[in-house]
């Protein structure tokens, strides 16, 4: 298929006009960067109805990347050649990286109306999507990998857009740093790959992994989950998602919710055949899922910024598919049918929330809100139709997706699904609650501010997220996306729930209820107050706090690390410099000394040379002697 | 070694374009455009000349463009001139950085207290010197000309630059020095060695490949090379010469120091620490690649530390370096392809990143982090160029550093786990060095200080886009440089008499390459 | 004959010229007396020429005697020259050449 890469190519090549061309494509820059997307999107379209008549994943070879090393016989070289794959798998992302994101781009034309520098940021647009595809579409670890810190780059990029402020320099650095622990991971997990199969390929990797060791598997496994607990912002390498909101508000749904921080739910079940061979690690997936949903969820409750309430939430549902993908082929369908379902309704928040904040002069407070559903009607209706799929309110999409997982939840572990229900109540708690301190109750706004409904550039792509918010749930239909995946991801679990579906979707309706009712009698009853009560119990205290995950940071890493640099710098330039001077100075000192021992006095000259003599002849007696 | 004589001697008479250069400018008037313009010119030709001999370059690998005369008959030395993939590699390096120096540092000489024709003929020399370096296939010559690229460069550090310049300049010339008279005395050791064979005393490098060594005597000779090329590939604890030299110099003169001369130290350890004595490497080899790996996380933990620009980017040589060394003597065709190629990237990277905040600093007037900030705003273009050096220096996928650092890291993880795995830490540490010094010089509200910085003009982007150029198209298609380095590494693994570790698990190659 | 006396003057004879050397500051005087010890010498390689028998000792000497006129002469005139610039033949007042 030699127009498979145009899907990559078109953003690439637009991203690379907008930014080399620089100021000369301000006029025209926005609409060629949404151009791009929504180009790629045709293409992969296209590619997406063929894959569904032939059935084969397509392939194109573009070129040899790295053939490096020695073939002579006994060696190793170390080969990758760049080879696009699209199969089923591929497809879905592809599909939903253009889709949404070409959405995101024309919304951003009205959002970013008024930035001098919109051009250089569908640049960066661009750029995140052509590397997010190459992610996607790559056929081997390392290319995958290239998309992989693409992304990274493009986040960094993105998060820092506005850098004059230097909350946003700052988070934007912490981003890129937090994930290269991740990648760090990542590359390990390719290096062991290499020692193992000698190749990197998934196909090699896939057919050497029934004969590796179940610790190399294990190993194997950890590192990738590693790898993807930096981008995907799972526990413990969370910490820097909640500060990416720095960012432009398109940002934050293009990236940091719908598309890039999935890519680690896409790694653990494109690399389903390492977990199929190490129970160990699948555990380790389920244990971070489920931890990262909780710990999102509580975040999210505690978070007056509406944004980093949105982040929290993306946490955990993120949290959720990482939990369906390690409970393996029984949950890895579910796991994308979930990121793809969550990246409709999320997109369709985090945008809707920009619109909000559009009209509100850019405050993200949500105490300063209120009573806005009037205002903003079109807003107010898409981000409830969000509101009811992330509750799972039935028939929306995220009912049926977050339902799955909870079912697959209770097959794996009755422990895991209990965690699963009570994290679906939390959500639905927090997110009432941003739904009335944002749209219902009274008027909170600060002077000058007039709210007003934004342009159709933003409405438009809000009512189609909307849309696929509500009817994302018809991938369910007759099992379509388990059957479609299954060619990547292998087949159905067999059915051992511990108690009836119907009475599970009852349960978790029930809790789901309750969590409203909370939220309803805390702030819908009451009046809110404009700014955050200060006199708050340990538990609002500890989630406000992101739940210390930057103080463990600062207290575990960054400390000791300052120490450690300031004491080697020390240590460099007083020590080993320090030696190399303290040489050359004691060379210095002595010549000093020893040319004292030239007095100009020709008697002592004498004498030294008949002391001299003296000692010769002495020399030359003993030896004789001897 | 079955390279065929070649018609001209083209190394000689790309080694003798600078140097007639350098010459031809002592001749031009002082002052004006003209002696930079010639220096340009020189230097243009060196290229040009250099781009016909790698297009001429046949890949099967071997030494090629051969030239070989007697010269010294009594201890066997010969004029002997060759390169192979490696050696190709690093004259194309110093033949592309020199134009570019040139380029960057138009103005740097004007109004120093020697001329301008002064400073481009030493840079001129130098050149010269070093294609005479990477090509030299004679232990002797290779010698000679080893320590003769000591006298441009001290020149070059003590006659123009900061304030500390001749401290500096004599550090480094002490350094250089020490390590060189070990090396003088491995040299001679040799033609001890070789006197007693039946051949006679010879320093011609394919004669002492065969020569059968005994095993102390080999190692000691090892050692005395390997100092050598320790001081000049700055190891801890040996590097403490380069930040102040680095950071003394003119921002060309520390490309060429770091980028250029400082390969010769790598690029002595492949060569001839391995292609002399494959013994002593093989013994060597895990105590070498300690020591390299402690300079991997030292140098990025010190350039963290560091508030001078210029200091900072020494330090993180010294992490580079410490990838290299690691490749060269984990022993596996990987990881040495890996470093070959990794010498040339950092040439690149490296020698982007000390152009670009040369700019800066000759901006603002100090090449200190904390004056700055905010840098983004008023000088765009800049920000970005340093952004995408910082970046290639960190080894972002999609730039070419990261393919030698990846290539490095895979070999070694194939024969030591504990190596590769420590050394994947620098990856890490590269980012936090990297992005802090953006963040604080480039980001954040516009300082009164920096408020009236001017962008980059033509000419400094001119001679920046080469390099960024050659970043971004090796980072995605690095196979013309590693289809030279290839053989070389191939028959330098024959030589140490090493082999790959095999895969645990055969994997099926067919899969991986449908 | 024996030989033994000659050596014995020898030796004294170089032992006076050395001491004189070392404790004099007369510049003229520790210049005879480095005349005293070339003459020692002297005596010292014509005693072995006639105890071993051949000519050598005494060339030897004949070389001496040129070298040691050869070295009155530049010697005379350096102290001369001292003694007229410096008003004094002390060599000690010849300090300069030092640190």
């Amino acid at each position: 298929m030699t127009w498979l890469s145009l899907i990559i190519l078109i953003p690439a090549a637009s991203a690379a006009v907008l930014l080399i061309g620089g100021r000369l494509t301000d006029g025209w820059g926005h609409l060629l960067g949404t151009a791009a997307p929504l180009a790629s999107f045709v293409v992969g379209l296209v590619a997406f109805l063929k894959l569904r008549n032939d059935g084969d994943p397509l392939h194109q070879n573009l070129f040899t990347w790295i053939n490096a090393g020695s073939s002579a016989p006994g060696n190793t070289p170390f080969h990758v050649s760049f080879t696009l794959l699209f199969d089923p798998l591929s497809a879905l992302f592809v599909l939903l990286i253009t889709g949404v994101g070409g959405l995101i781009h024309i919304y951003s034309i009205g959002y970013m109306a008024d930035d001098d520098r919109r051009r250089r940021f569908f640049g960066y647009l661009n750029l995140f999507v052509a590397a997010m595809l190459t992610l996607v579409l790559a056929n081997d670890y390392l290319a995958l990998f290239l998309g992989w810190e693409g992304v990274g780059l493009a986040s960094y990029l993105l998060i820092g857009f506005w850098q004059y402020k230097n909350s946003a320099a700052v988070a934007a650095k912490k981003a890129f740093i937090v994930n290269r622990v991740g990648d760090a991971g990542m590359l390990l997990a390719i290096m062991l790959m290499f020692r193992s199969f000698g190749t990197t390929s998934f196909a090699g990797v896939s057919a050497g992994m029934d004969r590796v060791s179940s610790g190399t598997a294990t190993v194997l496994g950890l590192l990738l989950l590693l790898g993807a607990c930096g981008k995907s912002a799972q526990v413990p390498l969370q910490s820097w998602l909640l500060d990416a909101m720095e960012g432009p508000t398109p940002v934050s749904a293009l990236i940091h919710a719908a598309t890039m921080v999935t890519a680690g739910v896409y790694l653990v079940v494109r690399s389903n055949f390492v977990y199929a061979q190490s129970q160990a690690a699948q555990t380790a997936v389920v244990v971070v899922g489920l931890v990262t949903l909780l710990w999102g969820a509580i975040i999210g409750c505690a978070k007056d910024d509406i944004k980093k309430a949105l982040a929290g939430s993306t946490m955990s549902q993120i949290g959720y598919m990482m939990l369906a993908a390690g409970i393996g082929p029984a949950g890895y369908a579910f796991a994308i049918f979930h990121l793809l379902t969550h990246g409709f309704f999320k997109a369709n928040m985090f945008l809707g929330a920009g619109s909000v904040m559009h009209a509100m002069d850019d405050d993200v407070d949500m105490r300063h809100y209120g009573g806005l559903r009037k205002l903003l009607p079109i807003t107010f209706l898409t981000f409830g139709c969000g509101y009811l799929a992330i509750i799972g309110f039935p028939g929306f999409a995220g009912f049926w997706s977050k339902d799955k997982i909870i079912e697959a939840a209770f097959q794996d572990n009755v422990l895991v699904g209990i965690g699963a229900v009570l994290g679906a109540g939390i959500t639905a708690f927090y997110m009432t609650r941003v739904m009335i301190l944002t749209f219902f109750g009274e008027r909170r706004w600060r002077e000058n501010v007039h709210p007003h409904e934004a342009p159709p550039v933003m409405t438009v792509p809000l009512v189609l997220l909307a849309v696929g918010s509500t009817f994302g749930g018809v991938m369910l239909l007759d099992g379509w996306i388990q059957g479609w995946l299954k060619p990547v991801v292998g087949g159905e679990g067999q059915e051992n729930l511990p108690m009836a579906a119907w009475l599970i979707q009852v349960i978790v309706l029930v809790v789901v209820a309750v969590g409203i009712a909370i939220a309803y009698l805390a702030y819908g009853r009451e009046t809110v107050s404009a700014t955050a009560p200060t006199r708050v119990s340990v538990f609002t205290r500890a989630a406000r706090a992101d739940l210390y995950g930057d103080a463990i940071n600062e207290a575990v890493l960054m400390r000791p690390g300052e120490y450690l640099t300031r004491l080697l710098v020390f240590f460099d330039n007083r020590r080993v410099d320090g030696a190399v001077n303290g040489l050359a100075a004691l060379i210095g000192g002595t010549s000093g000394r020893v040319r004292r021992w030239q007095t100009g006095f020709v008697r002592s000259y004498a004498l030294s040379m008949l002391g001299g003599s003296a000692v010769v002849v002495l020399a030359m007696l003993a030896v004789k002697l001897a | 070694m079955n390279g065929s004589e070649s018609s001209l001697p083209w190394l000689t008479i790309l080694a003798l374009v600078p140097l007639v250069g350098a010459v031809a400018l002592m001749a031009v008037p002082r002052g004006g455009v003209l002696p930079k313009q010639v220096a340009l010119g020189f230097s243009l030709v060196a290229l040009a000349v250099s781009i016909g001999i790698a297009t001429q370059y046949d890949t099967g690998g071997g030494f090629q463009f051969v030239e070989k005369h007697e010269w010294i008959s009594s201890f066997g030395a010969h004029y002997a001139l060759g390169v192979d993939g490696l050696g190709l590699l690093l004259v194309l390096l110093t033949t592309i950085l020199t134009p570019v120096v040139i380029l960057a540092s138009w103005d740097d000489a004007d109004g120093a207290r020697w001329s301008t024709n002064s400073f481009f003929a030493l840079m001129l020399t130098l050149e010269g010197l070093a294609i005479g370096v990477f090509a030299a296939t004679d232990v002797f010559l290779f010698y000679v000309l080893f320590e003769a690229t000591l006298i441009p460069i001290y020149f070059l550090i003590g006659g123009f630059g900061g304030p500390q310049r001749s401290y500096a300049a004599v550090k480094f010339l002490l350094y250089s020095l020490f390590g060189g008279l070990l090396m003088l005395a491995s040299v001679i050791g040799l033609y001890v060695v070789t006197s007693r064979t039946a051949g006679g005393p010879t320093y011609l490098l394919q004669d002492l490949m065969k020569t059968h060594i005994e095993t102390n005597t080999g190692r000691w000779l090892f050692l005395g090379f390997f100092a050598a090329f320790a001081v000049k590939a700055p190891m801890w604890p040996l590097h403490t010469w380069l930040p102040d030299a680095a950071s003394e110099a003119t921002p060309g003169t520390s490309v060429l120091l770091v980028s250029v001369l400082d390969k010769i130290g790598t690029f002595g350890m492949m060569r001839f620490c391995l292609g002399i004595f494959p013994e002593a490497s093989r013994w060597a080899s895990p105590v070498i690649m300690a020591f390299a790996v402690f300079s991997v996380i030292y140098g990025a933990l010190l350039a963290i530390g560091q508030n001078d620009i210029r200091r900072l980017i020494a330090y993180t040589s010294v992490s580079h370096f410490g990838f290299i060394v690691l490749g060269i003597f984990a022993l596996t065709s990987t990881s040495q392809a890996g470093s070959a190629l990794y010498m040339f990237n950092h040439g690149l990277s490296t020698g982007a990143l000390f152009l670009v905040t040369g700019f800066l600093i000759s901006r603002r007037g100090s090449k200190m982090i904390s004056d700055y900030g905010g840098v983004e705003k008023v000088a765009p273009v800049l920000a970005g160029l340093f952004l995408v050096a910082g970046l290639s220096s960190l080894s972002l996928p999609g730039l070419s550093p990261f393919v030698s650092e990846f290539l490095v890291l895979a070999g070694t993880f194939t024969s030591s786990i504990v190596a590769a795995t420590v050394a994947t830490l620098g990856v890490i540490l590269a980012a936090v060095y990297i992005l802090l010094m953006y963040q604080r010089t480039m980001t954040g509200p516009v300082r009164e200080s920096t408020r009236h910085l001017p962008d980059l003009n033509p000419r400094e982007i001119a001679s920046l886009a080469p390099l960024l150029v050659l970043i971004v198209v090796l980072g995605f298609f690095p196979k013309p440089a590693l289809d030279a380095v290839n053989p070389t590494v191939t028959s330098l693994l024959h030589q140490v008499d090493v082999h790959d570790p095999v895969p645990t698990v055969a994997a099926n190659h067919e899969g991986a390459s449908k | 004959m024996s030989t033994t006396p000659f050596l014995v003057l020898s030796a004294l004879l170089f032992s006076i010229g050395a001491i004189g050397v070392l404790v004099r500051r007369n510049a003229i005087v520790v210049f005879m007396c480095i005349e005293l010890m070339l003459n020692a010498s002297n005596l010292a390689f014509v005693t072995f020429a006639r105890q071993n028998g051949n000519l050598d000792g005494q060339i030897a000497a004949f070389f001496v005697m040129v070298v040691a006129a050869a070295e009155v002469v530049v010697g005379l005139a350096i102290i001369v020259t001292i003694y007229r610039t410096r008003r004094s033949a002390s060599v000690d007042d010849a300090s300069l050449l030092k640190y």
